[in-house]
């Protein structure tokens, strides 16, 4: 197990570069070859969270072991939490993959399509498995530059601009990251995660790591879209092709942006409480502020990416809520509620919001237009994707069964017991807002009388389309089961205590 | 896309073969002297690039020549990456594993794997980067006038 | 240490040039100077004055060697850099070539 771990890396980046050789001479091999090795990596995924038990694998990449106990080599590290996102990465990668198969169509180039969907997988693996700081950067650069390529897939003129606007914006993150992560090798002379936590236990020289810090939280602020950061988000994901968006609103955003966040201010950086109030407060301001631009949206694919901004929040807020009581050094199940409430939405959100951005695709799919107000009476004509769509506003809006009404549900209950009544009484009004939101959504496009002048019938999207929405959309009621004790102590808590207990991710990973 | 003056066809001429070599000498001695493959390989792209801009090309040839270069430059990287994966199988289980003897230092054929994973990562250097300029040739060329 | 404050100062011309230029490839010029900051930044923190390649020799114990790791992340990062330029520059094509313009006030589709 622990020496197979390259595996998520080593097989899509292979299958990448298979692709482009074998796609261009064999009809169909490129999809379904995608969609059997994403397939595969789902199902490795699940298969190394059962066979984690809470504890911490391990690969030391080439045999490099450490020296004198300093570890020399590249590490990759599997535990409780990052087990998580792979397994979102993985699987709703594959469901995209599915519903690529006749998606895709329309585009020319479809090779180049598959080939940059596994890179993009194998980055964001990468960047979630990394133990290394610097490898976070080369994966999180992989899978970022073959996103800039995907959002600039349709060769548009809005496509464009939204790549570019991307690609400027995100190259100004990684110079923030290269800098700071130049700046923590300066001072502490290691890149790997575990000893800098090491280093810091004998001095922390506050303000200098305070600017780090900050150099840190803009850079992956800015790739996670938190609020003051957030003006590409908006474009790129209403440019992309469905598929893509679903991918990076859905996973892109966690596993290169929140995860990374969470992962180094927890377990890197020693957590002081102004820096904690600050992640609250940014989640607070991205959970308000995103909501209110996503009321006057009409075109459906730039309402939900308002909404991602603003679900995001929630997680953000949560986390940074846990982050202050942890610095703080009190009420430690609090602690652990809210932040095991973060990455209960965060998973709900990865299945929603992949699915809703599936539906969108469906819609102009068939109706060729993302407009709100040009758009109406699809509820008789495409039943499925109206259903799947039906759950998943549901979902995003917290309705009870549906998962995000518990992962709400929880972030509320914390934030009420730690005392922070406002950002409590802010995430139901939030919530309220999301329903309307959704409400005009559903009421637009499903359930209004059809646009008048439009005779034609649409018909219901092809089966591949069908297969992932309804799949995502059982994905979305099957979660709410994470919410029942026994599920949850099995899932969530190993990856809140490695998060919580902030030094046992290092003393395990230099233990091995 | 046009040629250049026969001043600049005679001179690409003369060098641009040693400049191939010179490449070819940096990503050889990669695991002995500073460069290596991504050095070695930007020169390689140097001289394939300094030819392509003298003699100029035809576009339908240049669009050929892209999708050969593509396939080499795949190719390369599986290379790069059945190494990575001999190692897990040749040897303990670890990717990435140095797998071959290593000889003594100093040696031109020496360090195990290092000078096959230059030589793949030179050539596909190489032929990413005359990728990159095939592409951005291939643009300008089919745009309207 | 003069040069660390010429390498943060490398940066702002190059962040001064992405916030006040119009023209699209001269933004991405900008960013590539901001890049070559990073990487001086980066070359600088790994030198030791005095030092020398390191090729450790057991023979000779008092040498200096400069620290390599640094070096190993900057041709690393260089090639990642080649990557988004080469894409960026791409894409600039391409929009020169729908919108008849490099001019990134008249390229505005994408509002609200």
């Amino acid at each position: 197990m622990n020496s197979l771990l390259p595996l998520f890396v080593v097989v899509p980046l292979a299958s990448t570069f298979l692709i482009m050789i074998i796609g261009r001479f064999v009809k169909d091999f490129n999809k379904y070859f995608t969609a059997a090795v994403l397939l595969f990596l789902a199902v490795f995924s699940y298969y190394s969270l059962a066979s984690l038990h809470g504890g911490l694998a391990l690969c030391k990449v080439g045999g490099w072991e450490p020296v004198n106990k300093v570890p020399i080599g590249i590490y990759i590290a599997l535990d409780g939490f990052n087990a998580i996102v792979i397994c979102i990465i993985n699987s709703v990668g594959f469901l995209a993959a599915i519903y690529s198969i006749s998606y895709v169509k329309r585009y020319t180039g479809e090779n180049y399509f598959y080939a940059l969907f596994c890179l993009m997988i194998g980055g964001m693996n990468g960047v979630v498995l990394s133990a290394d700081l610097f490898n976070i950067f080369v994966f999180l650069e992989i899978s970022v530059i073959s996103s800039y390529a995907l959002v600039a897939f349709g060769v548009g003129k809005n496509e464009l601009e939204a790549s570019f606007k991307y690609q400027v914006l995100g190259s100004l993150a990684s110079f923030l990251i290269l800098f700071g992560i130049g700046f923590i090798y300066w001072k502490a002379k290691t890149l790997n995660i575990a000893d800098i936590r090491e280093a810091f236990k004998s001095g922390y020289d506050r303000p200098y790591y305070l600017f780090v810090e900050l150099l840190i939280l803009s850079g992956f602020g800015l790739k996670a879209a938190v609020i003051p950061f957030h003006a590409w988000l908006p474009d790129a994901h209403s440019s992309a092709p469905s598929p893509i968006s679903a991918m990076l609103s859905g996973v892109f955003i966690k596993a290169v942006g929140i995860y990374v966040i969470i992962r180094l201010f927890f377990n890197m950086f020693v957590i002081t409480e102004g820096m904690a109030i600050l992640i609250t407060t940014l989640g607070t301001m991205s959970m308000v502020v995103g909501v209110f631009l996503a009321i006057g949206q009409w075109d459906i694919k730039r309402l939900l990416a308002y909404h991602s901004i603003s679900q995001m929040g929630y997680v953000i807020m949560s986390v940074g809520i846990g982050m202050i009581l942890v610095a703080r050094g009190v009420r430690h199940e609090i602690a652990v509620l809210a932040i095991s409430g973060g990455i209960f939405h965060l998973i709900n959100h990865a299945a929603f919001k992949g699915l809703l951005f599936l539906n969108a695709g469906a819609i102009e799919y068939t109706t060729g237009t993302r407009n709100l107000k040009e758009m109406g009476g699809l509820a008789r004509s495409m039943p499925a994707t109206s259903a799947t769509s039906f759950v998943a506003s549901m979902s995003i809006s917290g309705i009870p069964p549906f998962n995000g009404f518990f992962s709400k549900l929880i972030i509320i209950i914390a934030a009420v017991m730690a005392r922070f009544y406002l950002l409590a009484a802010l995430a139901v009004v939030v919530s309220i807002i999301t329903l309307a939101s959704f409400l005009k959504f559903q009421r637009y496009a499903f359930y209004n009388k059809p646009h008048d002048t439009d005779d034609r019938k649409f018909r219901e999207v092809p089966f591949p389309m069908v297969l992932s929405m309804a799949a995502l959309s059982v994905i979305c009621l099957l979660l709410s089961l994470l919410a029942i004790p026994a599920v949850r102590d099995a899932v969530l808590t190993p990856a809140v205590d490695i998060l919580t207990s902030t030094v046992q991710y290092s003393t395990s990973i230099l233990g091995q | 896309m046009k040629g250049m003056s026969i001043i600049v066809k005679k001179t690409a001429q003369l060098i641009s073969g040693m400049i191939f070599i010179y490449g070819i000498y940096v990503i050889v001695h990669g695991h002995l002297t500073p460069g290596g493959g991504f050095a070695g390989g930007v020169i390689l792209a140097g001289s394939l690039i300094l030819v392509t801009l003298a003699y100029g090309e035809e576009f339908f040839k240049l669009v050929r020549e892209e999708m050969g270069t593509t396939i080499v430059e795949s190719l390369a990287t599986i290379s790069v990456i059945l190494i990575a994966v001999g190692g897990f199988l040749f040897g303990s289980k670890i990717f990435f594993n140095n797998f071959l003897p290593r000889g003594t230092v100093g040696e031109l054929v020496s360090a195990g794997v290092l000078p096959l994973y230059n030589i793949f990562v030179g050539t596909e250097v190489a032929s990413s980067i005359f990728i990159i300029f095939l592409s951005l040739i291939i643009f300008k060329e089919e745009s309207p006038k | 240490m003069t040069a660390y404050y010429m390498c943060f100062g490398l940066f702002l011309v190059g962040l001064y040039g992405v916030i006040t230029r119009r023209n699209l490839v001269k933004i991405a010029i900008s960013l590539s100077i901001m890049e070559i900051s990073a990487f001086l930044f980066f070359a600088l923190i790994g030198y030791i004055s005095g030092g020398v390649a390191p090729i450790v020799n057991p023979a000779d114990p008092d040498k200096v060697y400069v620290d390599p790791l640094p070096q190993a992340l900057v041709l690393t990062a260089i090639v990642i850099g080649l990557a988004t330029t080469a894409l960026l520059l791409a894409v600039i094509i391409r929009i020169y070539r729908k919108y008849n313009t490099f001019d990134i006030r008249e390229i505005r589709n994408l509002r609200g």
